[in-house]
């Protein structure tokens, strides 16, 4: 164990280490007391309260609806964002003013406002100016939200997934003659787009979780409210619906980010290709500053 | 054109979405540097806990987080977190969980901060004899920190613009401002006008002087 905090450790330092896991795991064990504690005393641990989850029943009628919503709300916007971040992507890269200027403001735009003023903005704008139904509104305005912003957060990763190829690619690709046109098509968007599939995977998982946002705020029935829903039907079991619910999506994300850092170390040992790829750490930088120069 | 802005508390509601965001930025500042010191420590326990709670905080909503602080916490549990009045206790809940749920994100960023020094800067200061709290504190940190201040400022943008989840539980701020207006007035174009404006005012200037900063401080290798 080599880090640049610390060397490896003598017989001293291993007893302080002793020491401190003694003393963490008394504070830890005090913390978990207390929480079992107050759980028992309100009688959130009565076994009457978790049965539910041990029978197909929660499953069948609350959970998998709700999760279904989530996932094709997820998945929708995605499919929808990705195509128009790619728009907007390869217009923030144009030679012309006129093109690159505009995708710049509108980009930046919708980066720096939250998601959940774009779906109450989604929101009304059905209720005012379309004929869409009462019932099918939330799950419209959630995906509007999530497109408009994942949209922009998309256009930023295919901008910074193109500059992170070596230059030689264009460079080459102009030399044989081919145009502008053509080296963008044929040449960098075939490899850039390997090369952001792990930051794509990792926006899935913001994606997912800003479903939520709609069950909160625009009673979209997805799986944060089967929760609420739940817990009404079940004599109040607030702590075990939330747990089991909380669970879900850690298991879907976690998933998600495993399968996402997997993909990008084996892109990472691709021999056939040039190695360029744009990793969960890059989305970070991306989704958050404004306007900071390029990426690569 | 925007005078039916007359009858409500526009700067109000963003003075308490600069409220959440400040309280918990600092907040979220001091719990993550602590989980960043457990995971990047000796003792392997710490270290499990911090990936532990970093990857499942990580991976749960923050809706889920601020609402159970809510429905959960207080309705279910009683913690009312020193105060009687529904305001504040809504707003003190609020900042509870935007400050679990951006720790996370905080020691993640210290984290990548840490990374970014080379081993060969701390066996270099160790070969010229300095002792390990000298190592860490003139040679290691500095140059740490200075690598963690982009990764920050992102950090600090999502949670400005996180406070809106605080709507779900009744905090008086922009989105709950939003939702008022667009109940009562039939201007929907005007109203997003102004609270988007609110958020670009909040969020642009900060990435574009932190960013700065930040590309300023860090070490060029």
């Amino acid at each position: 164990m080599t880090s640049v905090l610390y060397d490896a450790q003598g017989p001293r330092a291993k007893r302080r280490n002793v020491l401190y896991t003694a003393l963490f795991v008394v504070v830890l064990a005090a913390v978990v007391w207390w929480v079992y504690l107050a759980l028992d005393d309100k009688h959130q641990l009565d076994w009457a309260l978790w049965k539910p989850f041990f029978s197909s029943e929660a499953y069948s009628t609350y959970i998998w609806p709700g999760l279904r919503n989530t996932l094709t709300a997820a998945a929708l916007a995605m499919v929808i964002a990705l195509p128009l971040g790619a728009v907007f992507g390869i217009a923030r890269l144009s030679d012309h003013v006129w093109v690159r200027v505009p995708a710049t403001i509108v980009v930046e735009f919708f980066r720096a406002i939250p998601v959940l003023i774009l779906m109450i903005f989604g929101n009304e704008l059905y209720s005012q100016y379309t004929d869409v139904s009462s019932d099918d509104r939330p799950m419209y305005a959630v995906v509007t939200g999530l497109v408009l912003y994942n949209a922009s957060v998309l256009a930023e990763i295919v901008r910074a997934g193109i500059l992170t190829l070596p230059k030689g690619q264009s460079e080459a690709a102009m030399a044989i003659g081919l145009r502008k046109n053509q080296v963008m098509r044929l040449i960098l968007l075939p490899q850039a787009v390997t090369a952001m599939l792990p930051a794509i995977v990792s926006q899935l998982v913001v994606v997912v979780k800003d479903t939520a946002l709609g069950g909160a705020v625009l009673t979209f029935p997805e799986l944060l409210s089967a929760a609420n829903t739940m817990s009404g039907y079940y004599g109040a079991n607030t702590i075990a619906s939330f747990t089991v619910v909380s669970l879900i999506f850690v298991i879907i994300n976690f998933s998600l980010t495993s399968f996402a850092s997997w993909l990008e170390g084996r892109l990472r040992r691709r021999k056939k290709s040039t190695g360029a790829v744009l990793g969960a750490q890059d989305v970070a930088e991306i989704a958050g500053t404004a306007a900071t120069g390029n990426a690569a | 054109m925007f005078d039916f802005l007359e009858g409500y508390d526009v700067l109000g509601a963003f003075w308490t979405t600069v409220q959440l965001a400040l309280l918990s930025a600092v907040g979220s500042l001091v719990w993550g540097t602590l989980l960043a010191a457990m995971r990047v420590g000796p003792v392997p326990l710490m270290r499990g806990f911090g990936t532990f709670y970093v990857n499942t905080v990580r991976n749960i909503p923050l809706t889920v987080i601020i609402l159970f602080s809510s429905l959960g916490l207080y309705s279910t549990l009683g913690v009312s977190l020193g105060t009687h009045d529904t305001d504040t206790l809504n707003f003190r809940l609020a900042v509870l969980g935007l400050t679990l749920y951006t720790s996370a994100f905080v020691c993640e960023a210290i984290r990548s901060g840490i990374n970014t020094v080379p081993v060969g800067q701390a066996e270099a200061a160790r070969a010229i004899g300095l002792s390990f709290s000298q190592v860490l504190f003139l040679v290691v940190l500095p140059q740490a920190f200075r690598a963690a201040v982009g990764p920050l400022t992102n950090v600090l943008i999502a949670l400005t613009k996180n406070t809106t989840v605080a709507a779900a539980i009744g905090v008086a701020e922009a989105a709950t401002l939003m939702k008022e207006m667009l109940d009562k007035e039939a201007l929907l174009l005007q109203i997003s006008a102004v609270i988007a404006f609110g958020f670009c005012c909040l969020t642009l200037p900060t990435g574009l002087i932190l960013g700065w900063v930040g590309k300023k401080v860090a070490v060029k290798r």
